[in-house]
């Protein structure tokens, strides 16, 4: 089943400057439940391409389908993560994760319910009063997926969301967030700067070009352990195999 | 989270907190020194002729015309009606600017058409058109607070609404991601993150709205500490002068205390 398909996608930014050709004839399919990472040199136009499949910028030809229909602007179908939580400083954590729906008008009791059960399940709850500042980094991080999960999203992109935390925490926290989307049996694209990363968590990897992106290369990436976890596959024999892979493709040069 | 009552604390910690506490007091108490210290050589020097206290009063006398102005029961109707005036002038001066920075924000071609007229009014004394508004709108109590508003409006505009097209970017983005309508992205994000912002004019408008309304009160008040100041002058009467600029501190640091205290109550989320 494709979830979402990206038809001839290009974009070109106007700036006084002049113009950059961000993307340029993009084809992709993404199969439903499939976890799917974009990886690309820094700048290739990985963010535009989410901002473009969410609605928030408009693509200069092609076309965004989900469950075949086109979308044309922000979709309900679409929960967008990005680097930094953006959790608003002056409301607290409840009041975060519900803010998309009371923004939707949808603050009612089943939603509501969900809200609770997460933060009960993703252990949040005992923070849910809490100011953001008082939350660590990585429970800030939980705090946004909660936020774009209690949406109830099919589909969710995430702009490199680990970015932002040490390693340690980066490496826990994708472990708990990829169990959660597993859970959730959401279909997820997302962007990341960081190989192992991309291979720790995808079902697919995409290999974009230099700026205008383009699709590169498509890398399946299968394990032959059982119950794959991030934390465990790192630890299988394929998975160098599979960065050497990635590396090479990214073809960076340091200058 | 630190419970202070229960948690026992090493000798080192508890000097250190006597430290701090004594340090604290000894600045109030200076504090309070230099203020006695200055009104006792004042009394002193006056009554030794050393200065002359027709020309600079004296705090005897000072508060023997306190009383009596107590006494005929104008005391507080001189203080009160300043106090209102300015209120009203700062309250009115930061709403009132806030809401045409919210229509500057909502359509960005005005802002720009508008801009450089914003920048002339700004620089413009505004006082210098007491005599218009005073023609326009008469002598009396109108005339004052529209003075005082004006020198606060502008700024207030400029300010809050440079504030507004401070706030991040990607919080509006992330509004934009659930769907948001213009109007949801301003109540949402623009105008909470900007509220210390908005403080912080409203803060800087009770000194500006302070100067409209005495500078009001000298051109047009039969009422008001400016009046007592202007008509203190008039007669000679320098005790009259010098009491009300007293009260007239007072009763502005009390108003910036009070408006300052509001920053705690809304930006509690910062502590
Ligand atoms: N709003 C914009 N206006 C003009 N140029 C932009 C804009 N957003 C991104 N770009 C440019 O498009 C290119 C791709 O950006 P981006 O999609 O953010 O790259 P990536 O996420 O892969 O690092 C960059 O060269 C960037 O400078
Ligand atoms: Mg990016």
């Amino acid at each position: 089943m494709i979830k979402l398909r990206a038809k001839d996608i290009s974009v070109i930014y106007h700036t006084l400057d002049g113009e950059t050709e961000a993307i340029k004839n993009l084809n992709l399919d993404v199969k439903e439940g499939e976890f799917l990472c974009l990886v690309g040199p820094s700048g290739c136009g990985k963010s535009t391409f989410l901002n473009v499949i969410a609605g928030l910028v408009k693509p200069s030809s092609g076309k965004i389908f989900i469950d075949n229909e086109e979308i044309t602007k922000p979709s309900n179908k679409i929960g967008y993560m990005f680097q930094r939580d953006y959790l608003f400083e002056w409301r607290t954590i409840y009041k975060n994760i519900v803010l998309g729906l009371e923004i939707q008008k949808r603050l009612n009791g089943d939603n509501l319910k969900m809200v609770e059960y997460m933060l009960q399940k993703y252990g949040l709850s005992s923070f849910k009063n809490y100011y953001p500042r008082q939350l660590s980094g990585g429970m800030r991080q939980r705090a946004a997926l909660i936020r774009t999960l209690a949406l109830n999203p099919d589909i969710l992109l995430l702009d490199e969301p680990f970015a932002a935390l040490d390693y340690q925490t980066r490496l826990a926290v994708s472990d708990d967030i990829y169990r959660i989307i597993k859970n959730e049996g959401k279909t997820v694209i997302m962007v990341t700067h960081d190989i192992s990363e991309a291979v720790s968590l995808s079902d697919r990897v995409v290999v974009l070009s230099k700026r205008p992106a383009r699709i590169k290369d498509i890398l399946e990436i299968k394990f032959s352990i059982k119950d794959r976890t991030p934390i465990k596959v790192r630890e299988a024999p394929e998975f160098k195999d599979y960065f050497n892979l990635i590396w090479k493709e990214l073809d960076i040069h340091v200058e | 989270m630190l419970n202070e009552n229960k948690i026992e604390y090493s000798k080192e910690h508890e000097i250190f907190l006597k430290n701090v506490k004594k340090r604290k007091a000894l600045i109030i108490f200076t504090q309070i020194l230099i203020l006695v210290l200055f009104f006792a050589q004042w009394e002193i020097t006056a009554r030794l002729k050393i200065i002359d206290p027709f020309l600079v009063s004296q705090p005897t006398r000072m508060i023997k015309f306190l009383i009596k102005l107590y006494q005929n029961g104008e005391l507080f109707r001189h203080i009160f009606v300043t106090c209102y005036e300015t209120i009203i002038g700062f309250v009115l001066g930061t709403l009132i600017g806030t809401i045409f920075a919210v229509i500057l924000w909502w359509w960005d071609f005005l802002s720009k058409v508008l801009e450089p007229y914003l920048v002339v009014l700004n620089a413009l004394p505004k006082i210098a058109l007491g005599p218009i508004i005073i023609f326009w709108v008469g002598n009396g109590r109108p005339a004052i607070i529209i003075i005082a508003l004006m020198i606060s409006l502008i700024v207030t505009i400029i300010s809050v609404h440079a504030g507004f097209k401070e706030v991040d970017e990607d919080k509006i983005k992330l509004l934009k991601t659930f769907g948001a309508t213009k109007f949801q992205i301003l109540r949402y994000v623009v105008l909470p993150s900007s509220v210390p912002t908005i403080i912080s004019a409203l803060k800087i408008n009770v000194g500006l709205s302070w100067v409209g309304v005495i500078v009001g009160e000298f051109l047009v008040a039969k009422e008001g500490l400016g009046f007592l100041i202007v008509f203190g002058g008039q007669v000679a009467q320098l005790d009259m002068v010098m009491l009300s600029i007293i009260i007239l501190s007072i009763a502005a640091y009390i108003m910036y205390i009070l408006v300052a205290s509001l920053e705690n109550k809304f930006l509690g989320w910062k502590n």
